[in-house]
């Protein structure tokens, strides 16, 4: 990582689901350290992530199938730790170290 | 034309003697299940008649009659109504002596009724279930019929019954596995000049359609007439549970559980939304999410189901028979999401869900979803949920008829007078790699869909992932220019989006090289030139 120093940045882990994996080069579960303070020294909060997913982790083009007017498309729940992201803050949660930040497309079929 | 009609007509004609055998077994299998409950009736001992008259007739009269039946004075000290039938006993033993459920969980079962709205991969197995456990009435809502192609998952169907409407066949399925249930069958999609009137005869609704659409339906007539849903879902490896509206509590109450709009306020984009058709489905994990929810529902009615209006349980409100295994009231359970990854360790896996929100368009004080909204058809949730309409991305001049592509591939060109060559052009096939290896065109590549799709058309920086050209354009960059390009798929979507994506590429040599789609993929080329391609 370019970001150096261990200090600067913090391990969490990244899940998919619900097929949103396939945009992430079909893995689920990914261990990224991603940096403590986002583009204006603001601790890095989930908005922040997605931002981060899109730049440097999403290797597909199809980004609308991910964010929709900057934050992520209607359909998907995010998960913190087990928990509705509605119930912690949602987009301007704080990312501490060891998170587990789950992105999940809800299915409809039956 | 005038060669084939006899036989058209013994066809037509064969095909109106089942549909009318059919309708008779149905009705002779609906008398049968009458008389068995009939005969039934009669051979109970008299004593438990008391039991069965108690609701419809006056005590005296029932007096009465209960002592002009029971003559001998010998049997009478005997005499004690049980509250459920011999049969009964036997039947749900297993449940019975469970203390989650009981006598008094089975009298709240048979009591009950449960709608299930889609009888597929879901609603099958929990039918099933339902069926199995006693509740008393369960209705079916599907407008589809049987195929083939439902068989692997969708287990109260048969072969024999392909064609079928899912409503009838799964009536005839659960009237064979527990032929004291009445089933209702509605024919019919659900729809919002329906949806009230259909579910207001029903304790709880069990949602196991396939798109989100109906699941918006569905909740919002819940949350209306205060039942309780409970919301499954599944594709491919994978599944999702829900209960919600659970308590049952009038919009505007933050007591109750939330809806279906206070998770999804949004629906998502359509082109987001996958079918089982299209993504695949294993059959167990459909049947998993089903089974789950009957689960669900027969916790929930075990436990008693408040109705939101008049707080007291729907049925018995002091057993008359005194059970010493009763459970204590049980809490209904904080709301919560169940995930089920088939393919992942552990492959369950439950998330917290919020509260009722305070601003829901359904279940909130400021509730736009209301009675009059739905029933005037002023909610209009196919156009709320979007609907993807058929790829049109070519002009004519970029397509070509599968008719045409077949002369390209054999026999001699009208125009040209040569022999066709199956190596005078190249056919790109852009199915995913599974559905390529399951059967293809002879010459044919592969480039997944997937692939063409994610490559990007502009070269970025010096990011550290621009590892260069993919290796797919590459090698179709080296292709030999005069060769036309015809791009295949299963329908006929992907390849025009596929065409557009290489000629962005710049595949097409600034127009030196052709390169189209062949209209209507391999569906149509089964439809009009080989029947034998198989179908899936
Ligand atoms: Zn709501």
């Amino acid at each position: 990582m370019s970001q150096g120093k261990s200090k600067d940045v913090i391990s969490i882990t990244v899940e998919f689901s619900g097929g949103l994996e396939m945009l992430f080069s079909n893995q689920r579960k990914h261990i990224l350290s991603i940096p403590t303070k986002d583009e204006s020294g603001e601790a890095s909060n989930v908005a922040f992530l997605v931002r981060y997913l899109c730049e440097d982790v999403m290797q597909d083009n199809r980004r609308e199938l991910f964010v929709l007017d900057d934050t992520v498309r209607p359909g998907i729940l995010v998960l913190i730790n087990d928990a509705d992201w509605q119930l912690e803050g949602e987009d301007k949660y704080e990312i501490q170290g060891g998170d587990n930040i789950h992105f999940l497309s809800t299915l409809h079929g039956g | 034309m005038a060669l084939s009609l006899p036989i058209e007509s013994t066809i037509k004609s064969l095909r109106y003697q089942i549909a009318s055998c059919e309708a008779q077994l149905q009705d002779l299998r609906h008398q049968l299940a009458d008389a068995e409950n009939r005969a039934h009736w009669h051979t109970i001992p008299f004593e438990s008649l008391s039991h069965d008259m108690i609701g419809g007739v006056p005590g005296d009269i029932q007096t009465e009659f209960l002592a002009v039946l029971s003559q001998n004075g010998e049997r009478r000290r005997y005499a004690k109504a049980w509250p459920l039938e011999k049969h009964e006993y036997k039947r749900y033993g297993r449940q019975l002596i469970m203390p989650e459920v009981g006598l008094q969980g089975q009298l709240r079962l048979k009591t009950s009724s449960v709608l299930v709205v889609g009888v597929g991969g879901l609603g099958c197995p929990a039918a099933a279930y339902l069926a199995g456990a006693g509740v008393g009435k369960i209705g079916l809502v599907d407008g589809d019929t049987v195929e083939e192609s439902n068989l692997h998952r969708q287990i109260l169907h048969s072969t024999g019954r392909v064609g079928m409407t899912k409503v009838e066949s799964a009536t005839v399925s659960l009237t064979q596995l527990n032929p004291t249930g009445e089933y209702l069958a509605y024919s019919s999609r659900l729809t919002p000049d329906t949806a009230i009137e259909i579910f207001q005869s029903y304790d709880l609704i069990l949602d196991c359609t396939d798109n989100p659409a109906s699941r918006y339906l569905i909740s919002d007539t819940c949350v209306l007439l205060g039942k309780p849903l409970v919301s499954a879902s599944a594709l491919r490896t994978e599944g999702q549970l829900m209960v919600l509206n659970s308590p049952p509590r009038p919009p505007g109450d933050i007591l109750g559980g939330p809806c279906y709009r206070c998770i999804f306020p949004k629906p998502p984009p359509a082109e987001s939304v996958v079918s089982c058709g299209d993504g695949g489905i294993l059959g167990p994990v459909v049947g998993v999410m089903g089974v789950l929810q009957a689960l669900e529902a027969i916790k929930i009615i075990t436990r008693g189901i408040q109705h939101p209006d008049l707080i007291c349980h729907i049925d018995i409100d002091k057993p008359r028979f005194q059970t010493n295994n009763e459970m204590p009231p049980n809490p209904p359970e904080p709301p919560s999401l169940l995930l089920f990854s088939a393919y992942s360790n552990p492959p369950f896996r439950s998330i917290r869900l919020r509260s009722r929100k305070s601003k829901c368009a359904s279940c909130s004080a400021q509730a736009i979803v209301t009675r009059e909204a739905l029933t005037s058809g002023s909610l209009d949730y196919v156009q709320f949920c979007g609907i993807v309409s058929p790829v049109e991305a070519l002009s004519v001049s970029e397509r070509i008829s599968v008719d045409n592509y077949a002369r390209i591939r054999t026999g001699t060109n009208p125009i040209t007078g040569t022999e066709a060559r199956s190596d005078s052009h190249t056919l790109i096939d852009v199915r995913e790699k599974v559905q390529f290896d399951l059967c293809n065109l002879e010459g044919s590549i592969n480039i997944p869909f997937s692939v063409v799709s994610r490559t990007s058309v502009f070269v970025k920086g010096n990011s550290a992932k621009d590892v260069g050209e993919e290796e797919w354009v590459t090698k179709m960059r080296g292709l030999p220019e005069k060769k036309p390009i015809f791009v295949i798929c299963r329908l006929g979507n992907d390849s025009q989006l596929a065409v557009g994506k290489m000629k962005e590429l710049g595949l097409d040599c600034g127009g030196r090289r052709w390169v189209g789609d062949v209209k209507g993929g391999l569906k149509a080329w089964r439809d009009y030139v080989d029947p034998e391609f198989p179908e899936y």
